[in-house]
């Protein structure tokens, strides 16, 4: 080896070892942290404005509250993998399938606390207390009003109308929004009906985009007349601009009400600071309600908390009143219904 | 027997010894998550296989392979034809473009993907003022297709090939080249009939990287409504909650990735690639003036704006919108993300390049259709979408963790809890693992160059196989570890699955931080981040590099 290859050897040597360094230092001061404090462990996929709510949290009990982010099938497994050892005393999932798998899976253990219990309509939690629902979105019909006459809307099920061809944008059959969104037709007509349904979407030719935002604003652009998305991305748009050109129409008002889904969470079978996690749950569902489905411009799931001007703007609303946990059951399906209509 | 075969016999190391065992126990130890993954086949579910067969699976086929065969010659055209322009050609600007048309590398793909569809989209930038003048009748694309994918991920990818390529040429000789224009050799033929063949394991090397890398993306198809066989794997475990369908699948895909390396390698085999080089003695440059240089110039130009200028600005743009955000408390956060991925890269980089540096020349030195077969199975991995592989790694660091909590609370009453899954040793572990194709790719290709004579003439002196790694090869593949190490620290710097399921609590990198917002479509939180990982990108690139010469 010459001097400068040997120098440079030694030089990448000494910046590894300082980042190393910090690296250790680092865990260690995590560990630290959690030695002493009262704490509550989250593994949780619903991101999106968190640690504000977490931080309240802190203050009003002095429980610190501690989080590790990821997607809902990856921090399952993680869940799973660690089993006994997990650090995790809350699974966040923002989507019911997931955490009525969780719970399948025995990955949460049941809470029997007379607080979730009266805060917490009973169709929106595991009827084996595993899971709670703690905030509810509503994926239903947007339009934009220069160019559809709201009375020419009605249902999911109208939508498959061929005067919509070309006019629709929706979202892929990836993601678990037009999942669940296909199990509530399942809930609702059974299998055989819900797939005519579904291949009368497909027929439309429906604009197909993977992101509601970027679906919302296709709309606005004028690339289709009529979305289905969750109804807190106009909430959002609406926020930073409030002049955004698209309507909420809510769906099926006349019949079950408009589809809606949860964020919600449970406590972990291995909880290694189950009261804490408890307390979590609680206040999320109580003194932290309003706040914490305002941060993402949802409707609170316990009734007694206000919600969101914005979205309270969107208007009165029946929403259907299927149990949650149903479009964990009816996942599986749902996806082969989607699959064999050609709905990609 | 070939010449080859026989020297490469004699110089083999006969005496046993700890380190000649050691390919095997790394080869073990990396292949373990891909046969966790791949055990699964062994009992198929054979409804979801029918379902899949009789609805997406066709389509997912085709998919693939047209994703295959674009993304393959676009890469091997653009890296090969860019390398080659910078290697052999003096042009303006010429320092600065060959290390700029590395960085599309920095950018994230799932970044690259969603730039493009936002500004070419109907609601974009350019179809709305096509639209606004009239013109919209110019919209030819639908950049939501095959082909928008395959652009899109050749530009994030060709500079693997271009990386290996300049490698493969800067390491080879000028005199074979200086023999060939004596013998009268026209210039493309000098190109086509010495130098390519000279550079092909590096080329190869570089192209099946790219390839096994468009085999595992799923999250780019997803935004061009392109869906693949790594698509797919997802689309069952998360639609139709079934994981071990889904590790099927990803077996599949492994076998596939492994048929592909496997016929590259026999191909590859019948030749010999050794070059003699001596100090100074690369190829010799030509200078390009007046407008064959402005050409010169103009391609890298359009290139790295393409893949680089274009998403750049639109990333400022929105960030821009979001410099409201940036306050003190927000830049302590991003420093500490830096200070992580930095961190987590460099240290994957250089056990990744270490292990396959002793696992390339171990395997050489020793010979056998064993121990080739074993070390190309460790680069499977890398063709896997990386969540799969991710369970692959957690279930064996899972299972370690619960023996010695059960052996600690057996044999001393305590309980260390996790110290594998959770830890920067897990991480680092899982890393090497997923980039092992990257680093073995690139320091292998390089030691296929070094004559047997020189390995034959340090054995006669007397040199260990220690010494003679070190000593002997290091030094003269320098350029190949490298441009390895640069590939597997980019790499970990846009990971993501990975770094989800095994990071400690609480520890966060930028990659991450860029997926959750991401998620939420917040691309103006988006911007800056993202920026910052391209940016740290930039640095290790910069200096390896100009270190490389």
């Amino acid at each position: 080896m010459n001097k400068k290859s040997m120098y440079l050897a030694l030089g990448v040597v000494a910046v590894i070892a300082a980042f190393v360094l910090g690296g250790v230092v680092d865990l260690f001061a995590t560990e630290e942290a959690a030695g002493k404090p009262e704490v509550v462990n989250v593994y949780t996929s619903r991101h999106y404005g968190v640690e504000p709510v977490f931080e309240r949290f802190t203050q009003e009990t002095g429980i610190q509250v501690r989080f590790t982010t990821g997607s809902d099938a990856l921090l399952r497994e993680r869940l799973r993998a660690e089993g006994k050892n997990t650090p995790a005393d809350v699974y966040m999932a923002v989507d019911a399938g997931n955490l009525w798998l969780a719970g399948e899976a025995g990955l949460l253990a049941p809470v029997d606390s007379k607080v979730l219990r009266d805060n917490i309509p009973a169709n929106l939690r595991d009827a084996g207390n595993r899971w709670f629902g703690l905030t509810r979105r509503v994926r239903t019909i947007l339009y934009h009003p220069g160019r559809v006459n709201p009375a020419e809307l009605s249902t999911y099920e109208a939508l498959t109308d061929p005067k919509w061809k070309g006019r629709l944008v929706m979202r892929p059959a990836t993601h678990s929004y037009t999942q669940s969104l296909v199990s509530s037709l399942v809930a609702a007509h059974g299998p055989a009906r819900a797939e005519e349904i579904v291949r009368g979407w497909v027929a439309n030719r429906p604009t197909l985009i993977d992101s509601d935002t970027r679906i919302l604003e296709a709309l606005a652009a004028g690339q289709g007349d009529v979305a289905l998305t969750n109804h807190y991305y106009l909430g959002r748009l609406l926020q930073a601009n409030p002049q955004f050109p698209i309507r909420v129409f809510w769906a099926n008002q006349n019949d079950r009400g408009a589809h809606q889904n949860i964020s919600g969470a449970g406590v972990t079978a291995h909880a290694p600071n189950r009261d804490n996690a408890v307390k979590l749950l609680e206040w999320l569902a109580t003194a932290g309600q309003a706040d914490f489905a305002s941060s993402n411009h949802e409707f609170p799931a316990n009734p007694k908390a206000a919600a969101h001007p914005i979205i309270v703007g969107f208007g009165e609303f029946k929403a259907d009143a299927l149990n949650i946990g149903e479009f964990g059951r009816l996942q599986a399906d749902s996806v082969r219904i989607l699959d064999r209509a050609g709905y990609r | 027997m070939t010449e080859k075969t026989l020297i490469m016999q004699g110089v083999r190391d006969k005496r046993p010894s700890l380190l000649s065992s050691l390919p095997f126990f790394v080869v073990a130890l990396t292949l373990l998550p891909v046969l966790v993954v791949a055990s699964s086949l062994l009992t198929p579910t054979w409804s979801v296989w029918q379902h899949l067969w009789d609805t997406i699976l066709p389509e997912l086929l085709l998919n693939t392979a047209m994703l295959l065969l674009g993304v393959g010659i676009g890469t091997l055209l653009l890296g090969t034809a860019l390398a080659w322009l910078v290697t052999a050609y003096e042009f303006p600007g010429k320092k600065t473009f060959e290390w700029l048309l590395v960085l599309p590398m920095a950018m994230p793909a799932y970044i690259m993907g969603f730039v493009y569809v936002a500004i070419f989209d109907f609601a974009g930038p350019v179809q709305t003022v096509l639209r606004s003048w009239g013109l919209e009748r110019l919209v030819f694309w639908q950049i939501r297709s095959g082909f928008g994918a395959i652009m899109v991920m050749t530009l994030v990818l060709y500079p693997y090939v271009y990386l290996l390529a300049k490698a493969g040429f800067a390491e080879q000789s000028g005199s074979a080249m200086e023999a060939a224009k004596v013998l009268g050799s026209s210039k493309t033929r000098l190109f086509f009939q010495v130098v390519m063949p000279l550079a092909r394991p590096s080329i190869v090397a570089g192209v099946s990287l790219a390839l096994m890398e468009a085999l595992a993306d799923f999250a780019t198809v997803r935004y061009f409504n392109f869906p693949t066989v790594a698509d797919g794997i997802l689309r069952v475990w998360h639609g139709l909650m079934d994981l071990g369908a889904a590790s099927e699948m990803a077996g599949l895909l492994a076998i596939f990735a492994l048929l592909l390396l496997l016929s590259e390698h026999r191909l590859r085999n019948r030749r010999a690639y050794h070059q003699v080089k001596g100090k100074n003695q690369g190829l010799p440059t030509m200078f390009l003036g007046g407008w064959r240089g402005g050409v010169a110039a103009g391609i890298c130009s359009v290139v790295v704006f393409a893949a680089f200028g274009l998403p750049l600005t639109q990333l400022l743009v929105w960030g821009s919108r979001g410099i409201g955000q940036l306050t003190p408390g927000y830049l302590a956060v991003y420093v500490r993300l830096a200070g992580n991925s930095l961190s987590l890269a460099a240290i994957a980089a250089v056990v990744a390049v270490a292990i396959a540096l002793l696992m390339a020349s171990l395997t050489r030195l020793r010979g056998g259709t064993l121990s080739r077969l074993l070390t190309q199975l460790v680069t499977t991995g890398y063709a896997l979408p990386g969540a799969v592989i991710a369970v692959g790694i957690l279930l064996p660091l899972s299972a370690l963790d619960r023996g010695i909590n059960m052996l600690t609370a057996a044999w001393w009453g305590v309980t260390p809890g996790l110290i594998f899954t959770g830890s920067i040793v897990g991480l680092i572990y899982a890393y090497t693992v997923r980039f092992m194709a990257v680093a073995y790719n690139s320091v292998d290709s390089s030691l296929e160059k070094i004559p047997p004579n020189t390995i034959l003439a340090a054995r006669v002196l007397g040199a260990s196989t220690l010494r003679l790694i070190t000593q002997v090869q290091l030094p003269l593949i320098m350029p190949g570890i490298l441009a390895g190490a640069i590939l597997v620290f980019v790499d970990v710097m846009k990971e993501l699955p990975i770094t989800v399921m095994l990071r400690p609590l609480g520890y966060d990198t930028l990659a991450i931080w860029v997926w959750q917002m991401a998620a939420e479509s917040l691309w103006t939180s988006v911007a800056l981040p993202a920026l910052v990982i391209v940016l740290a990108g930039l640095i290790p690139i910069k200096l390896l590099l100009s270190q490389g010469k």
